[in-house]
């Protein structure tokens, strides 16, 4: 055995390369984007030609992997939660057409949003799917249930969900790692994946049927286990939750660990009969407490986020658990978790927050110090925001924008306040989300001749999540004449403070201009400028 | 035996550099070692922090429990007091001096000593002063490794030098020399302190 210090994302990606995979598909997202990463640099990888290259969103990435999958082969998708969003479509589809080689998804959700939009939990995404989930609750895990998860694709013949969260994706940890399978060999499916209603229907019973067979590999898991402890109070503890009421040493409470899902119901109808009453302690939303209420009927008391025992929103940690131990009983009036209590020292009110900004000689900085220059001019504009670096332009100095919703929407809504009769309205989109899902908008915004103007804020890269390529670069302007804008109206800068004058011409001109306009400042990131510079010297 | 350290700063100011070397050291001495980092968003001049724990047995949490931190190792003096709710009783700050100011409300030079003057254990630093009297301005992050060292007894100084070497060596024999110059020379201070 050979033993590795790894990120959770890196032990993820190295399981899923020991596993015998051909292909990861993704786009950055923290907190997943080191998986894909960890790939592209990994000897193995290279020497086997696992393909790793980025894809422009996570619809095509699900796609691609699916194609690898009816192929034969093993692959892998990533991203962050939002991500699930957005490749849902044929996500829920792979459920149905089912899978040729061993097809994993991994959906990194950011509980307490450290860097995301909401908190939303994709386990809900796997079970509407209907297909099994798997929840690691440490790195070893991590490795062990990614092979796993291939496996059991390949044996039910379905994708596989692997949710993680942002505490173990970028939490190190000692790994043991194994031996690497070999890759499967080119097997083109020859079962039925035309999903005609007719066909659908009846791959859909199949999927139901399939069912018994998820929930028997969950009951049988060697991820999901229970103590045998006489307690009053049993603790069911989902994923990393688990970390947390250990850190507490729950020795003398009984603890069942849940890591596979369906929900294994005689595992934990079983375990509900041993105790009085159960607390549900789960990373993200309250997706196991409602199915254990629901098995076990409302007469018994179970305990956990809905309930008030642990917060609501936010991110577990071990003091969330605290109070369970530290009580040696549950006060079930306890709404109110008082972590706080076990500290000696409290935060002086002088201490500040430092909320992230742009990098200084960012230039994101140069656009948004143009665009409220001439927007001053117009009391009525609306800047729409888009998911990126430039998000930070809402923050001061700046506080240039009226909405950031999710990947694209800066382009679609301002159309629609366009359509609305507001004006200006103008949108503020980087490169990278721009091809992700800004272009769509555009035609839309083409062919309704919606008096908008798009600034697509062009850096070469995808900065937020480190510099990783962006799959539009040196297209953009003909990624926008052939939707239909006006060449003319298809405008380039340099955004430097020394170029104020002309950028700030070329804005009004185009806000003045009745139809879509499109300027793009392009100046390369600094950071990854930098790291260039770097490689070059080496 | 076990020791949980929360590393913090200013995004940019190399204190993952300091994970990644005690992170090293421990892997060396057979430590168990859970180290959560923070990426993303907050790198670009937010505040930054990273829980590290070491210890001889099973560490659950990948994150410190409020009141259990016995050190916090700072690269910045204000975001040291950002995370006193993690520090134990007869917990160490050991932090650089020198406030890092890019916001516009960063407090006065006395309120922040005042905070400062109630806590029982600091050891404090001009480390940049201390790493460009070194010969390398830019080894400060292990100036104060160095100067937190005798409190990260889990490992050894020497088993941090080895560290410091191990992972700095594809950079060459002159990096590793500057990193390990400063690192001895917080080292010294922080027996002095």
């Amino acid at each position: 055995m050979n033993k590795c210090l790894l990120l959770g994302d890196e032990a993820v990606a190295l399981g899923a390369i020991h596993a015998g995979l051909s292909g990861v598909y993704a786009y950055p997202g923290t907190p997943s984007t080191e998986i894909t990463e960890y790939i592209q640099g990994n000897k193995l990888a290279r020497e086997r030609g696992i393909h790793s290259r980025w894809c422009t969103n996570e619809k095509t990435a699900m796609e691609a992997a699916l194609g690898m999958s009816y192929a034969g082969r093993r692959a892998l998708v990533c991203m962050k939660h939002v991500g699930m969003n957005v490749c849902a479509d044929a996500f829920v589809n792979s459920a149905i057409t089912g899978v040729g080689g061993g097809l994993v998804v991994l959906a990194a959700d950011d509980p307490s949003m450290h860097s995301s939009q909401n908190e939303q939990d994709s386990r809900f995404y796997g079970k509407f799917a209907m297909i099994p989930i798997l929840e690691p609750s440490n790195q070893q895990e991590a490795y062990d249930m990614t092979r796993y998860a291939f496996d059991l694709s390949e044996q039910l013949r379905v994708p596989v969900l692997l949710r993680i969260v942002t505490r173990l994706a970028h939490s190190r940890a000692a790994v043991e790692v194994g031996e690497a399978r070999e890759m499967n060999a080119l097997n083109p499916s020859t079962d039925q994946w035309v999903l005609l209603p007719g066909i659908a229907r009846r791959k859909y019973i199949s999927l139901i049927n399939k069912q018994v067979d998820m929930k028997h590999a969950a009951e049988q898991s060697a991820f999901n286990r229970c103590g045998q402890k006489k307690s009053r109070l049993g603790i069911i503890a989902c994923g990393i939750a688990y970390n947390y009421v250990m850190e507490n040493k729950a020795d003398d409470t009984d603890v069942l660990k849940l890591s596979q899902y369906p929900l294994p119901e005689d595992m934990v109808f079983d375990f509900a009969l041993a105790h009085d009453c159960l607390l549900v302690a789960e990373d993200g939303q309250p997706f196991v407490e409602e199915l254990v209420k629901r098995l076990v009927g409302s007469s018994y008391l179970v305990f956990g986020r809905l309930t008030g025992q642990l917060p609501r929103t936010g991110e577990l940690t071990p003091d969330c658990l605290r109070p369970f131990f530290t009580d040696g009983q549950i006060d079930t009036s306890k709404t109110d978790v008082k972590a706080n209590e076990a500290s000696p020292f409290a935060v002086p009110d002088i201490v500040a927050p430092r909320p992230p900004q742009l990098c200084k000689g960012c230039g994101h900085r140069d656009v948004y110090a143009a665009l409220n220059q001439v927007l001053a001019d117009y009391p009525d504009h609306r800047v729409f925001g888009d998911i990126g670096c430039y998000t930070l332009g809402a923050l001061p100095p700046f506080k240039a924008l009226s909405s950031c919703v999710d990947m694209g929407a800066s382009i679609t809504m301002a159309k629609g306040a366009a359509d609305a009769g507001l004006y200006p309205a103008v949108a503020i989109i980087g490169d990278s989300t721009f091809t992700h899902s800004g272009m769509t908008g555009l035609l839309d915004a083409v062919n309704d001749k919606s008096n908008i103007t798009v600034v697509i804020s062009d850096n070469l890269t995808t900065g937020m999540t480190g510099g990783q390529d962006s799959a539009g670069t040196s297209k953009y302007e003909a990624i926008c004449t052939a939707l239909g804008v006006e060449p003319e109206h298809v405008r380039v800068v340099v955004p430097l403070p020394k170029n104020m004058p002309e950028i700030t011409r070329i804005l009004r001109e185009e806000i003045e201009y009745n139809g879509v306009s499109v300027i793009i400042p392009r100046r390369e990131c600094i950071q990854t400028a930098a790291r260039h510079a770097r490689e070059k010297k080496k | 035996m076990k020791k949980d350290i929360i590393l913090c700063g200013v995004g940019g100011q190399g204190i993952l550099s300091i994970a990644t070397i005690i992170g090293e050291a421990a892997t060396q001495a057979d430590i168990n070692l859970k180290q959560a980092e923070v990426h993303g968003m907050s790198q670009r001049g937010g505040d930054v922090q990273s829980n590290l724990r070491l210890s001889t047995d099973t560490i659950y949490s990948d994150l410190i429990p409020l009141g259990g931190a016995d050190l916090i190792i700072s690269m910045e003096p204000m975001e040291a007091l950002r995370y006193l709710p993690y520090l134990a009783q007869d917990g160490v700050v050991v932090t650089s001096n020198q406030p890092f100011v890019n916001i516009p409300d960063y407090p006065e030079a006395d309120k922040l000593a005042e905070a400062y003057s109630k806590l029982p254990h600091v050891v404090e630093l001009d480390i940049e002063q201390a790493a460009h009297e070194a010969g390398n301005a830019r080894s400060s992050n292990m100036v104060l490794l160095g100067m937190a060292a005798p409190y990260i007894n889990i490992i050894g100084v020497d088993q941090l030098r080895q560290a410091i070497s191990t992972v700095f060596a594809r950079k060459g024999e002159a990096v590793v020399e500057a990193n390990l110059k400063a690192f001895d020379a917080g080292v010294a201070i922080g027996q002095k302190q």
